[in-house]
């Protein structure tokens, strides 16, 4: 208690301050006045929805990103970082969610790359280096060998690396990424009691989570954004979890385009029993035609591997697929397509296009069978299908033969889409499917998904944005570390709901 | 989907007229307006370069570098690389060699070489495709042994008294024409229908370009990957058939050291070497150049020490050239609009105030 006094009532300046930060890509704006304090001595959580702007803010905070506007204050001096070298010779330090490691070389070398210490002729003095890592290890009361490779290091270990290497450059600042969604609970233990080490020796740490029960162990303070913002900043026992979740939440619906009713149909998309070891398990669900079935969740609890495996481009372990009563055999997403699957993936740039081909190229790539006369392409066939396709979606470019990186990410997505729609499916499995896109395009996407579910298209959408979900879509499947933790109803889902059978939080 | 817009939006701007592709001039049409004019310019400054004579071992020497170019224009496109394609050579020459000792029909061998060299192209697609291992790793390893089988074949020793009647003709021609030459126009004109106008020439590209993607768009890539090796062996087994045949003599070394020619050609005819990029019409003038230059420089006695120095600056030139010129252009256009952190507008007014 005494050290959440000392925090809240200290007349020094905050070690980092953050003010009314703001950050656009393109059309979407990541931040719009965003707000945080951190004061030496203190571990203050983040908390909020997926794309409520916490990963920006981090970057900002990090230097990797430069804010539109707002200030960096760092002992209440102003201070602005043009590179991630700046924010980490400022003393701030960032531990990823997966550090990434150099697995080669030994965890003395990987702590102090670089910048390694020297001894005669300008050769690395192994002695010293390791002797200074084993001294940090010391200070931060964990066992680990400096001389051992990185290789093989659990997550767990390589982030306690990764902190190390933070105290080696005498970081301040700490900001851990949700550093605990892939550690046991050992671990996790063992990483709190490490930065309740570095918080008594004056560190401050900003630590991102989604688990609240973590949150109300290790955390004196707790600020909630929401679309970018600063919702509220309060002393942790002063805060329940329902109320943290109602401010995650508190959004009205009534800018979002809402379905329209449909009578389901048949069940067209069967999924029984889908497991991939370590990733999700058991997962078993139907979708009927004219139906659109959101897949909620928080990020890396498996939505994606899902829709992945169903469609084959990733494997599985065990369970069964069926599209419209035809099983589909593992990896092979041309049995699925050829079945009446389709998926729009999450990373358009790196899954859905093929960012150095035309436009035409990307949208008739899955269909080159079908538009060939005895085998052949002219072109000409390609030519009119991609056209057609894409002037039913809008597409705004200047010439079919255009690569198509050079559209903007709406139109990039609505060429994916395109590239989809012209398979004509049955089953359209859509990952994101509005990220990173503009508002009157994301009105549009949702537009058009009411529209093939009025034709009979069954529809599965995988999404982060929860108007989106609860706008679009009849019921909702929640996943929580890799299983189906709920299926809402239309009737039964809030954004209330869904976060608690998310996060697992108590109702 | 029936033929309605699904959409109706503020987005009334009409999708542009779909034009017929207006392609800045590219790397292959380059090369091959150069061919051209390399050869109107030779034929009339190069004294016998002209000749039928001159033409028909053009087309003799040229041969093997283009069939062997034509699958590897393809794997290449792939993001992968064959460097075994000499050795595949060599292994089929001297094979025929062996089983010509050995007494089967000659017709019999010749089919029995294309059949080997599939063979020995699986083996390379198995470990690149299946597998997963790099192409370059593995097929410099293939390299190395099926030079090394080939040497365990025939030693030090050639086969040499293949018949007239297939020699002969392999080296023959009716006026003008030499007698290979409508065959290789022919496979020519078939690589070049598969890579341009076919689904399996669109997956080519696309798995060059984003294999990823390419998956996500239900292209089989492994299979895609292992049929190009296994082509790419069958052409080396035709092009030991017709070393053997041409030279009349099997050996175990024939065509040593002819991959970084082919390779060369590919490059020069505007592939990329990091895949998803060439044309088929790009590579056919490449091998064309690399060889009429080469004839050229041997009608003008240079040595053949220098032929080499030839070919391998033509390799440098063909990889450093697309490179600087995308930085001369992408350098030209930053240079054009002001610096965008900047707004443009704000400095020239102030300035307007503080004028007067």
């Amino acid at each position: 208690m005494s050290e959440q006094d000392q925090a809240a009532s200290t007349t020094k300046p905050p070690v980092l301050a953050l003010r009314d930060a703001h950050k656009s890509f393109g059309a979407v704006q990541a931040l719009r006045g965003a707000h945080l304090e951190l004061y030496a001595g203190e571990s203050h959580a983040l908390v909020g929805e997926n794309g409520a702007g916490k990963s920006t803010l981090i970057k900002v905070l990090a230097g990797v990103h430069q804010p539109d506007s707002g200030t960096i204050a760092l002992d209440g001096e102003p201070v602005t970082f043009r590179s991630t070298a700046d924010a980490l010779a400022a003393g701030i330090a960032v531990i990823y969610q997966e550090p990434t490691l150099f697995p080669d070389l030994t965890v003395a070398e990987n702590i102090f790359v670089g910048r390694q210490p020297q001894g005669r002729g300008r050769t690395i003095d192994r002695r010293a280096m390791n002797a200074a890592a084993t001294e940090l290890f010391t200070r931060l009361g964990v066992p680990l060998h400096p001389d051992r490779l990185a290789r093989g290091l659990s997550i767990a270990d390589q982030q306690l690396v990764e902190i190390a290497k933070a105290l080696s450059v005498g970081a301040r600042v700490l900001i851990m990424d949700e550093p605990t969604a892939a550690l046991s609970g050992v671990e996790v233990d063992r990483l709190f009691a490490v930065v309740r080490g570095l918080r008594e020796d004056g560190a401050a740490v900003l630590f991102i989570s989604h688990r609240f029960s973590e949150v109300e162990a290790l955390c004196q303070r707790v600020t909630v954004m929401r679309d970018g913002q600063h919702v509220s900043t309060d002393l942790m026992p002063d805060v329940t979890t329902d109320e943290l979740v109602r401010r995650m939440v508190g959004r009205e619906l009534s800018a979002m385009f809402a379905k329209e009713d449909v009578p389901a149909g048949e069940v067209v998309l069967e999924v029984e029993g889908l497991t991939r070891e370590g990733v999700f398990a058991d997962v078993t669900f139907q979708v009927r035609a004219g139906e659109i079935v959101a897949l909620a969740g928080l990020v890396g609890s498996g939505r994606s591997e899902v829709v992945q495996s169903i469609f084959g481009v990733d494997r599985r372990d065990a369970g069964t697929v069926r599209v419209a009563g035809r099983v589909l055999p593992p990896n092979r997403p041309r049995a699925a397509m050829a079945a009446g699957l389709a998926l729009v993936p999450e990373d358009r740039r790196q899954q859905g296009l093929i960012l150095d081909l035309s436009i035409q190229r990307n949208i008739t790539l899955p269909r080159a069978r079908q538009l060939a006369t005895l085998g052949l392409l002219t072109g000409h066939s390609e030519r009119r299908s991609a056209a057609e396709w894409a002037r039913r979606l809008h597409t705004r470019f200047a010439r079919l033969a255009d690569p198509v990186a050079t559209l903007s990410g709406g139109n990039q997505q609505k060429v994916v889409l395109a590239k989809w729609l012209s398979t004509e499916p049955k089953v359209l499995i859509v990952d994101e499917p509005t990220r990173g896109i503009d508002v009157a395009t994301k009105a549009e996407v949702h537009r058009l998904m009411s529209d093939l579910a009025a034709r009979g298209v069954a529809i599965l959408a995988v999404s982060s944005e929860l108007p989106e979900v609860l706008g679009m879509a009849d019921r909702v499947l929640v996943m929580r570390e890799g299983r189906l933790a709920a299926d809402l109803p239309r009737a039964e889902a809030t954004e209330e709901s869904i976060i608690r059978a998310g996060t697992g939080a108590a109702a | 989907m029936s033929t309605d817009t699904p959409l109706r939006t503020a987005d009334t701007a009409p999708t542009a007229p779909v034009t017929r592709t207006r392609r800045t001039l590219g790397w292959d049409a380059a090369i091959i307006a150069v061919t051209l004019a390399f050869l109107v310019v030779a034929s009339l400054g190069v004294e016998h370069f002209g000749t039928a004579r001159n033409f028909g071992f053009l087309v003799l020497d040229l041969a093997p570098i283009l069939l062997l170019a034509l699958p590897m224009t393809l794997i290449i496109i792939t993001g992968d690389i064959d460097l075994s394609v000499a050795s595949m050579v060599g292994l089929t020459s001297s094979a025929i060699g062996v089983m010509w000792d050995a007494g089967l029909p000659l017709e019999t061998i010749l089919v029995l070489a294309v059949v080997l060299g599939a063979i020995l192209g699986a083996v390379n697609g198995f470990f690149v495709a299946v597998l997963g291992l790099p192409a370059l790793a593995v097929t410099i390893g293939t390299l190395a042994l099926y030079r090394g089988l080939s040497y365990v074949l025939l030693g030090d020793s050639a086969v040499a008294t293949f018949p007239r009647s297939f020699t002969g003709w392999t080296i023959g021609s009716v006026g003008w024409m030499p007698n290979i030459l409508p065959g290789l126009l022919l496979l020519v004109a078939v690589f070049a229908v598969v890579l341009h106008a076919t689904p399996a020439g669109r997956a080519i590209y696309a798995i060059g370009a984003n294999v990823t993607a390419a998956a996500y768009a239900g292209i089989r890539v492994m299979r895609t990957r292992f049929l190009l090796f296994v082509t790419s062996g069958a052409v080396a087994g035709l092009v030991g058939a017709f070393w053997t045949m041409r030279f009349s003599s099997a050996r175990a070394d024939n065509a040593f050291g002819l991959e970084l020619t082919v390779v060369a050609a590919v490059l020069l005819g505007g592939v990329s070497i990091f895949g998803g990029k060439g044309s088929l019409p790009g590579v056919f003038a490449g091998v064309v150049l690399l060889m009429s230059l080469q004839n050229a420089l041997r009608l003008e006695r240079i040595s053949t020490e220098a032929l080499t120095v030839v070919t391998g600056s033509l390799l440098i030139i063909s990889v450093l050239l697309p490179n600087v010129l995308a930085r001369v252009r992408t350098a030209l256009r930053r240079r054009r609009p002001p610096e965008p952190d900047q707004t443009p507008t704000a400095a020239p007014a102030a300035q307007r105030k503080e004028s007067p």
